[in-house]
């Protein structure tokens, strides 16, 4: 019996496909986004949205808060550690976590590097804005990618330019002849041998994730035609004004999402959905997707 | 050429979808129970058995599911789709559609870090099977009806019951199509 292995790690994540990963921050919202469908839960100490609100550092969850989560759902438990930093990201696998996200949400530990992620037997998934960055840390280990987006925001646009610029490059580097790749590779600051994999298969190697700014069940179905293969929702949950019926209503048009009539259907008397930041009136140091390199 | 249907509720339909038609069997993504009645056999993908037990209840898809198994239909479920297929889950009370006899155990192996790949002796075939495990569940009682096809220590990792076929591994995950034709050949 080999664990560990890449297929089991990649493997995890194509089973989560087509499904919602949820932001929680105690058991009882883990209960609420497992009854409502979720596909997994992301145990964090505060949503994006209050990390932004309330600035100072942010740093990966109390263990004591990932046991409780832990035993209050069947559904696959998530949690984040600061971008290189390796000793939080040890701590989460040896509390079993099923999946540490190096995640740029969290205060950076490292502005020079990730983690190692072959390192470890618990997969990883880490954000991207572009095809470079997500074969970097495909190359590093990652076997799962999502886009950043702009989390904490409510707003999907980040999200949206992050998946179309990831399928424009792939789509560009697929048309490329084997004597383009290597300066493809050079330019966009990835491995070689990934950039050719994707050129070949026209693909990513692994699993991507919507992320940063899915607030609605039209913004999930948004993400879902444009590729990606499931949704991360982090404030739009319990930031809305009724977390039961978002939390249902966001999974059922994950599902049917070229279904316009069912999205439709989810979305009727919702309530108020969680307040949006406008791209504008942020500063560049209060946008989170710049952090990771 | 038959036509397979896929549960796209939520999971790895798109691997069941490609390991298909590798074998020249036409694949059809199933999210409505009219889908059920053009297709010749059907796959319970693997996937979170919880979210996709709810989507099929709200969707409206156990009965209808169960009703085509109950006539005659050809089914395989993996790892999750075993767990729809089961008559029992130990510790759970989620709703099933329980067309198979076997009493199940979720997340039997433990955790992520727990889940791995083995080479398993399947009944049938005459080199191991790549298995592929990921948070599996295993089976701990069978009925009477039901036959033991492959086994880890004590506990069955793929079971047939008549026309009915679960293993707790993902051989969607691998390129060895030799489990999706035990269940072409049940059509």
């Amino acid at each position: 019996m080999e664990t560990g292995t890449d297929r089991v790690k990649r493997g995890l994540a194509l089973n989560l496909k087509g499904g919602v990963i949820m932001d929680v921050v105690n058991a009882d919202q883990a209960k609420i986004a497992e009854e409502a469908g979720a596909v997994a839960v992301m145990a964090l100490e505060r949503v994006p949205a209050d990390i932004r609100k309330d600035g100072g550092v942010a740093r990966m969850s109390d263990p004591n808060m990932i046991d409780e989560i832990q035993a209050a759902v069947t559904v696959p438990v998530m949690a984040k550690c600061r971008i290189g930093h390796f000793a939080e990201a040890a701590v989460l696998q040896a509390l079993g976590v099923d999946y540490v996200d190096e995640s740029e949400v969290l205060t950076p530990a490292d502005e020079e590097h990730h983690i190692d992620k072959w390192a470890f037997t618990t997969p990883f998934v880490c954000g991207a804005r572009n095809l470079g960055e997500a074969l970097r840390r495909i190359g590093e280990g990652a076997a799962m990618i999502r886009t950043k987006g702009e989390a904490g925001t409510g707003n999907v646009v980040e999200a949206v330019r992050h998946m179309r610029t990831i399928t424009n490059e792939m789509h560009a580097v697929s048309s490329m002849g084997d004597e383009q790749l290597m300066s493809a590779a050079r330019d966009m600051g990835a491995p070689h041998e990934i950039v050719k994999e994707v050129a070949e298969t026209g693909t990513l190697p692994v699993v991507n994730f919507a992320a940063g700014g899915i607030a609605t069940p039209a913004d999930a179905a948004l993400m879902m035609g444009l590729g990606v293969d499931g949704v991360f929702v982090g404030s739009g949950i319990f930031k809305s004004s009724d977390p039961d019926g978002y939390a249902r209503a966001i999974v059922e048009a994950t599902t049917f999402w070229n279904e316009p009539e069912v999205v439709g259907k989810v979305s009727r008397g919702l309530g108020t959905a969680m307040p949006g930041i406008e791209m504008e009136s942020l500063k560049d140091s209060e946008r989170l997707a710049s952090r990771g390199w | 050429m038959s036509r397979i249907g896929v549960l796209a509720l939520q999971g790895d339909v798109r691997e069941h979808v490609n390991i298909l038609e590798s074998l020249d069997a036409d694949a059809l993504e199933v999210k409505k129970p009219d889908e059920l009645l053009e297709i010749d056999a059907l796959i319970l993908p693997g996937g979170e058995s919880t979210t996709i037990a709810k989507m099929a209840v709200r969707f409206g898809l156990i009965e209808p599911i169960r009703s085509v198994i109950d006539e005659g239909l050809p089914v395989y479920g993996t790892c999750a789709g075993m767990i729809l297929l089961a008559s029992t889950i130990s510790d759970s009370d989620q709703p099933v559609i329980g067309a198979l006899d076997v009493v199940v155990r979720r997340n039997a192996y433990g955790r992520q870090n727990e889940s791995f790949e083995a080479p398993l002796d399947v009944e049938g075939l005459d080199s191991p099977f790549p298995g592929v495990f990921i948070r599996a569940p295993w089976v701990e009682k069978v009925g009477a009806d039901v036959e033991v096809l492959a086994a880890i220590d004590d506990h069955p990792v793929m079971v047939r019951q008549g026309r009915t076929l679960a293993t707790s591994f993902h051989p969607e995950l691998t390129d060895d199509g030799r489990i999706h034709e035990m269940l072409l050949e049940l059509i």
